[in-house]
């Protein structure tokens, strides 16, 4: 095990790159704590799959280095590496039984026959199979599939990462729970190394200690999934994490101001002169509705989503998600008042997240 | 619904039936007619019953052309098997050299039988022939028609040069369906060269390999043309392969009832051993459920 360095990475998928605009991940600085539990979040084609497959080698980087330790890697094959990877669709090898699936990456270190057999008991226990072990992997499910991926991903104990591309995609929601969870107990347990890939947000905050959010080939935060929900350093991160998203509105920003149409809304912290496109980001969670006071909204329709009710209205033409909270009363007509709590609103300039100069308080920023 | 059964449907079928009559059933009833009967011309037939048969289980020339077919068959699935698998593995998967080296390997098998009989003939002559010239300039005594071996030799050559690349072309189709995503679990796993062969490689070439040894038992079990046209059948009766021998009765001797015997206890084998094969390389992993993926 060890700590993984992926130093001015990046990579293109064409042999004569004629821009940034070619490169499938652009220039990338990161390091991965020894057994941190990592998400990589991010939407289908951001970059996700590629940055993992160059960690574990399956790809050679157009540019960069990748440490392990204080060793480079980066042309070490990825035998060499010794690292697991999950992928996306199960892959077994159909011919042998359950626990030859499981055996194998052992078997190809040459481990003695008697660890094999108390390892490969161990991690059928964990995926819940011991008593499937001495069929043929050929016929099964796919998810059933998946749990034999899984546990062939953990069944070496000396890896220096386990990757997991997507894994439960093919898995039933119930079933996804309860091995997500399991994964989570196996890191506590043995602290492996592991960087989750996924483009599920709910996944990736209950799994993982860091999520790394991903968008366009870059980086463009990592944090805590608290961090990431209360200061998004991107409105990409904003309104990807969340459920409804944040809401982000077109404004002109004056000193501790925001102009959005006619209308103004005071934040939490005095700003410079910001150039390029400027917006504010609001959490649905921390607007609230009034009758006089704050910015005068459109009421549009009330979404009933089982744990709350979202109020979809407009301000100034933009649409503003409103968590209600608990037995909220609504305005009978179609008009009210939104109040954005001015120390939660974060302020962007060209979609990055900007300090302001003189924070009024320590949490707003 | 009503199914209306309407049984004037049948006649349909009937052009079909015809054809197939005329085609196979009635000439392999009349080599069933002659395998039963004793006949002096005029198409007079007197019943023998099982005397051809038994004649012909008896006779020693069977024996051994028989033995010699199955020596002829085993060599040559053993070479062109294996080396078939081994040139596709080193094929390239995709780009231009991929299509060019698959149009020269499909070459050998565009070339029609008697014609590679001819070039062989041609190319291992002593006098003229490329082969053959060279290796009696290298004071190598190769001479087809007088020694058993080189006659042997030269056959299974031509044989194996005309036909791996059969083999060599199914398993690459066979190897091009394996999805990337397995060769990188292997690469994870660190399974060496041979493990990535064996565990992920061969399952997926199973079906094609059963159509590559029975289509190649078959028809090295039956060949005639080629061992007619480079060795006759020599020297002596060294490479009397059952084809050349049933020819030799039939047509040379005139031997009918012999010959038409001869014919369905070949048939038969030749069904037997092929059924042999695909219960074999089908059972060879049990729990065969296949399911769709």
């Amino acid at each position: 095990m060890a700590k993984i360095t992926l130093s001015n990475l990046a990579h293109t998928y064409f042999p004569y790159p004629r821009g940034e605009q070619d490169y499938a991940l652009k220039t990338i600085d990161l390091t991965w704590d020894d057994g941190g539990a990592y998400a990589l979040l991010g939407a289908s084609g951001c970059g996700k799959s590629t940055l993992l497959n160059l960690i574990s080698g399956l790809r050679r980087p157009s540019q960069g280095r990748i440490l392990f330790g204080d060793g480079d890697v980066t042309d070490a094959p990825t035998a060499e590496r010794n690292i697991a990877q999950v992928f996306q669709f199960p892959v077994v090898y159909d011919t042998m039984t359950v626990r030859e699936n499981l055996a194998f990456p052992l078997r190809n270190r040459g481990m003695k026959k008697d660890y094999i057999q108390s390892r490969v008991d161990q991690v059928a226990k964990m995926i819940g199979m011991e008593g499937t072990l001495s069929r043929k992997a050929r016929g099964l499910t796919a998810d059933v599939k998946q749990k034999i991926s899984l546990g062939r991903g953990m069944v070496r104990e000396d890896v220096n990462a386990i990757l997991f591309d997507e894994p439960l995609t093919v898995i039933d929601p119930h079933l996804k729970w309860e091995l997500r969870t399991q994964l989570k107990k196996l890191h506590q347990d043995f602290g492996h190394t592991m960087i989750y890939v996924t483009h599920d947000q709910t996944e990736a905050l209950t799994f993982a200690d860091k999520v790394v959010v991903m968008h366009d080939g870059r980086i463009v935060q990592v944090g805590t999934p608290e961090e990431l929900f209360e200061r998004p350093a991107h409105t990409f991160v904003g309104y990807f994490i969340g459920s409804p998203g944040m809401n982000l509105l077109d404004a002109v920003i004056d000193g501790n101001v925001a102009h959005i149409g006619e209308h103004e809304a005071p934040l939490g912290g005095k700003f410079g002169h910001l150039t390029g496109r400027t917006q504010i980001g609001i959490r649905p969670e921390h607007v609230t509705v009034s009758r006089t006071g704050g910015l005068p909204a459109t009421i549009m329709r009330v979404d009933d989503v089982g744990r709350h009710r979202i109020l979809r209205a407009e301000v100034a033409g933009a649409p503003v998600a409103v968590v209600l909270p608990e037995g909220a009363a609504l305005p009978a007509d179609d008009s009210c008042h939104l109040i954005f709590q001015p120390e939660k609103i974060g302020v962007f300039a060209d979609d990055w997240r900007m300090a302001p100069e003189h924070p009024q308080d320590r949490s707003g920023s | 619904m009503f199914k209306t059964q309407n049984n004037k449907a049948w006649f349909l079928v009937l052009p079909v039936l015809l054809l197939v009559g005329f085609s196979a059933i009635l000439p392999l009833m009349t080599v069933v007619n002659y395998a039963f009967n004793d006949t002096f011309g005029n198409n007079a037939f007197f019943w023998v019953g099982l005397e051809w048969f038994r004649e012909v289980i008896r006779s020693e020339r069977m024996h051994d052309a028989l033995q010699r077919q199955l020596i002829f068959s085993a060599i040559i699935l053993a070479i062109e098997i294996p080396l078939g698998i081994a040139i596709a593995l080193t094929l390239p998967k995709r780009g231009v050299w991929a299509s060019l080296t698959l149009v020269l390997l499909a070459l050998p098998l565009l070339i029609p039988w008697n014609v590679v009989g001819t070039i062989w003939q041609l190319f291992t002559r002593i006098d003229i022939g490329l082969l053959g010239s060279t290796l009696a300039a290298l004071g190598v005594d190769f001479n087809l028609g007088r020694d058993a071996i080189d006659a042997w030799a030269t056959l299974i050559v031509m044989d194996v040069w005309h036909w791996t690349s059969l083999v060599t072309l199914l398993c690459y189709a066979g190897l091009q369906s394996i999805p990337e995503a397995y060769y990188q679990a292997g690469r994870i796993d660190q399974a060496s060269r041979w493990a990535v062969f064996r565990y992920i490689e061969l399952p997926k070439m199973q079906g094609v390999l059963l159509i590559a040894v029975l289509l190649r038992f078959m028809d090295s079990f039956m060949i005639y043309t080629e061992p007619f046209v480079v060795t006759g059948g020599g020297p002596g009766s060294t490479t009397t392969f059952l084809s050349v021998d049933l020819v030799k009765m039939a047509i040379g001797q005139f031997d009918l009832g012999p010959a038409a015997a001869f014919s369905l206890m070949y048939f038969l084998v030749i069904l037997l051993i092929s059924w042999v094969f695909y219960t074999v390389m089908t059972n060879l992993d049990q729990e065969k459920e296949e399911v769709p993926e």
